[in-house]
């Protein structure tokens, strides 16, 4: 060592780097957009119609957000992991309708049912994203296929073993108390009955959140959707990873499918066809790139939130319900402009 | 038969490993091919990496470069010759296999992950965890920490390890990617081009760091076809052509102008040269080129067109 060494050790506050305040550095999240959306449209909500923020009211708005929300959290990791799923609406119904012909059919305790729903719900995932891995297909036509299938496969096989368009009523078979107490009841906090769907919701955002930041599988989901030639070549495992990714989401519709057969008892065969894009549209407004590689869980959780308050909202402001979808498209040209303003500004500062 | 031109096996047998004295490479290639379908990529490569030496494969576009690195990393397998690792034949399955053997491959265009920041791609597939079971996580501040020393200790002066990767320069990111080998104990580190897609002072960085990294023991394999940037750093070079070997060279063998001149294909210039005056091409280039024609011609010893 002389004394004429000048440099200073590897530096740990640079003078190139500005202190970024706390604010500067929350603008430069992928869910801020979302945020500022869905603050603006529960202030206008609030102000159009006073129904809107009485607590009643507002578990109703949380039970319509969860309902999306949980998928949402699915299809965000699976767009952040760089790929897109269209099956996810009727795969939903698959799952319910499984686990309720299963166990009215065989006579057994409708536990096993929804055990063998879960086991549906995670093959079709994988299904999904092996033959996504095996052929190198885009994930749009791949799970366009899955969709039209299981669509018509819920029909075909609902009307085969029921001889209806939907599943018969399992209220009265063993098991079905239970099964609805973890899946369709309410909690009462303070006077207001919230649905058990938004605990399951706000859970799943918190795992998926944290697999996301903080484990190794979450920064191979990030490389798998940011660049997937460069996350193999220094061995991330990207077939596992996406078809992980899809079983994910399989194991979402599972939840809402049971939540969707434990609060009716009976599925119409034909239903969720179109639920896909609202699950997508949650994730996209919640500031995951449709490219892949960049986004959040919470983000997703805040666009089915928007979602759940422009739906609810619209009713409780007195308006007809058929702007709802205009809305809705609206909604989603706003948010994803914002985001990307929002995005090349905290990029540049 | 150029006189400086000197046999492949007597070269090899020639080489000591430095630590055992025993005649083993870190990574040796014996007549390695590959084909693609009915498109012969690579045939008869041989060529051998050593601690702490560079190694350069030299050649133009599609001489069979890619072709030879991807066999190496793991991400195709080649259907003819040898790979041994210190004596060992072994062939790769997948990049995961020769990351465990200690090869490490710093690719040109896919070394990193531009979205995602500077700390978790350098650990990237190797994250550090801590806890048990399904509760593992990652240790974040950790790896920031481990980052940021690597880095400065590669004589690479980072911002904010926060930042995405892809806000760097291209000679800042091989740089990461270099610093990401070394740390995960790579053996052997091959460079994909790192200097072709840089300027002159950012290419003389990354040359730096290559000896660096040599100089850490690691036998490094580098590509170019920039025989300026590969001359003073190589220690050996194998010149690929047309997915043939057109030559393999100690440094005490070959001078910075006949490595240029094999380069060059001194017949090629020639020809080129020939063409242009033909097709009435501007004077000035035909006179330059001729003049290539006639350094090449007094280097190499032989006469063309």
């Amino acid at each position: 060592m002389t004394i004429t060494q000048t440099k200073t050790p590897a530096p740990t506050a640079d003078e190139r780097v500005a202190k970024r305040s706390p604010f500067q550095k929350l603008l430069g999240r992928p869910e801020i957009g979302a945020l500022v959306g869905a603050i603006v449209l529960f202030v206008f909500f609030a102000l159009v119609s006073p129904t809107f923020t009485q607590p009643n009211a507002f578990a109703t708005v949380l039970y319509g957000s969860s309902t999306i929300g949980i998928m949402a959290v699915g299809v965000s990791l699976l767009m952040i992991g760089g790929e897109f799923d269209l099956s996810t609406g009727v795969a939903v119904i698959s799952s319910a309708l499984t686990a309720s012909m299963f166990s009215w059919y065989f006579s057994t305790n409708v536990w096993v049912g929804v055990g063998l729903a879960l086991v549906v719900s995670l093959g079709i995932g994988y299904i999904n994203g092996w033959i996504l891995m095996k052929t190198k297909l885009p994930s749009f036509i791949v799970t366009l296929a899955t969709f039209l299938m299981l669509t018509g496969l819920n029909l075909g096989l609902t009307r085969l073993i029921g001889g209806g368009v939907s599943s018969p009523s399992i209220s009265n078979m063993e098991g079905f108390d239970s099964a609805r107490a973890v899946f369709a009841s309410s909690v009462n906090i303070a006077g207001v009955d919230v649905k058990i769907t938004v605990f399951i919701w706000i859970a799943l955002v918190a795992v998926a959140t944290w697999v996301l930041m903080r484990t190794r599988v979450g920064n191979w989901i990030f490389a798998v959707g940011g660049d997937a030639n460069a996350a193999r070549a220094v061995g991330v495992p990207v077939k596992a990873t996406k078809i992980g990714l899809f079983m994910g989401v399989g194991f979402c519709a599972w939840i809402l499918g049971m939540h969707n057969l434990f609060a009716f008892d009976t599925v119409q065969s034909g239903e969720g066809v179109g639920n896909e894009f609202l699950y997508i549209i949650a994730a996209v407004i919640g500031g995951c790139l449709l490219t892949g590689g960049y986004g959040s869980a919470i983000g997703g959780a805040i666009g089915a939130f928007i979602f759940g308050m422009a739906n609810k909202g619209i009713v409780y402001a007195q308006w007809n319900p058929d702007w709802f979808k205009f809305f809705l498209g609206l909604m989603l040209l706003l948010a994803t402009i914002v985001n990307l303003i929002v995005k090349r500004r905290a990029e540049l500062k | 038969m150029n006189a400086n031109e000197i046999d492949q096996q007597t070269l090899l047998q020639n080489e000591k490993d430095p630590l055992t004295h025993t005649p083993v490479h870190l990574l040796s290639l014996e007549r390695v091919g590959k084909h693609y379908g009915n498109i012969i990529a690579l045939s008869d490569v041989t060529m051998a990496v050593d601690n702490g030496r560079v190694t350069c494969v030299l050649g133009d576009n599609g001489a069979g470069k890619s072709t030879l690195i991807k066999i190496i990393a793991g991400l195709h397998q080649h259907d003819a010759g040898v790979l041994n690792i210190m004596g060992e034949e072994r062939k790769f399955g997948s990049p995961r296999d020769a990351l465990d053997a200690g090869i490490a491959t710093v690719y040109q265009d896919l070394a990193v992950v531009p979205l995602m920041p500077i700390w978790r791609n350098f650990f990237l597939g190797s994250e550090l965890t801590s806890g048990f079971g399904p509760f593992k996580s990652m240790d974040v501040e950790k790896m920031k920490e481990i980052t940021l020393k690597e880095l400065a200790a590669m004589g690479i002066d980072l911002r904010d390890v926060e930042q995405p990767i892809g806000q760097l320069s291209g000679g800042e990111r091989q740089c990461v990617a270099i610093a990401r080998a070394v740390y995960f104990g790579a053996k052997v580190l091959i460079l994909d081009e790192p200097t072709a897609a840089l300027g002159v002072k950012q290419s003389g960085v990354v040359l730096r760091y290559i000896l660096q990294a040599r100089d850490r023991g690691l036998g490094v394999i580098f590509i170019t076809h920039n025989p300026h940037h590969a001359f003073p750093v190589g220690d050996r070079f194998l010149l690929l052509k047309r997915g043939k070997s057109i030559g393999y060279y100690d440094k005490k063998d070959i001078t910075l102008d006949e490595l240029t001149a094999q380069m060059a294909g001194g017949a090629e210039l020639a020809e080129l040269a020939h063409e242009l005056e033909q097709l009435g091409g501007h004077g000035d280039i035909v006179k330059e080129v001729k003049g290539e024609v006639a350094d090449v011609a007094q280097t190499t010893g032989k006469t063309y067109g």
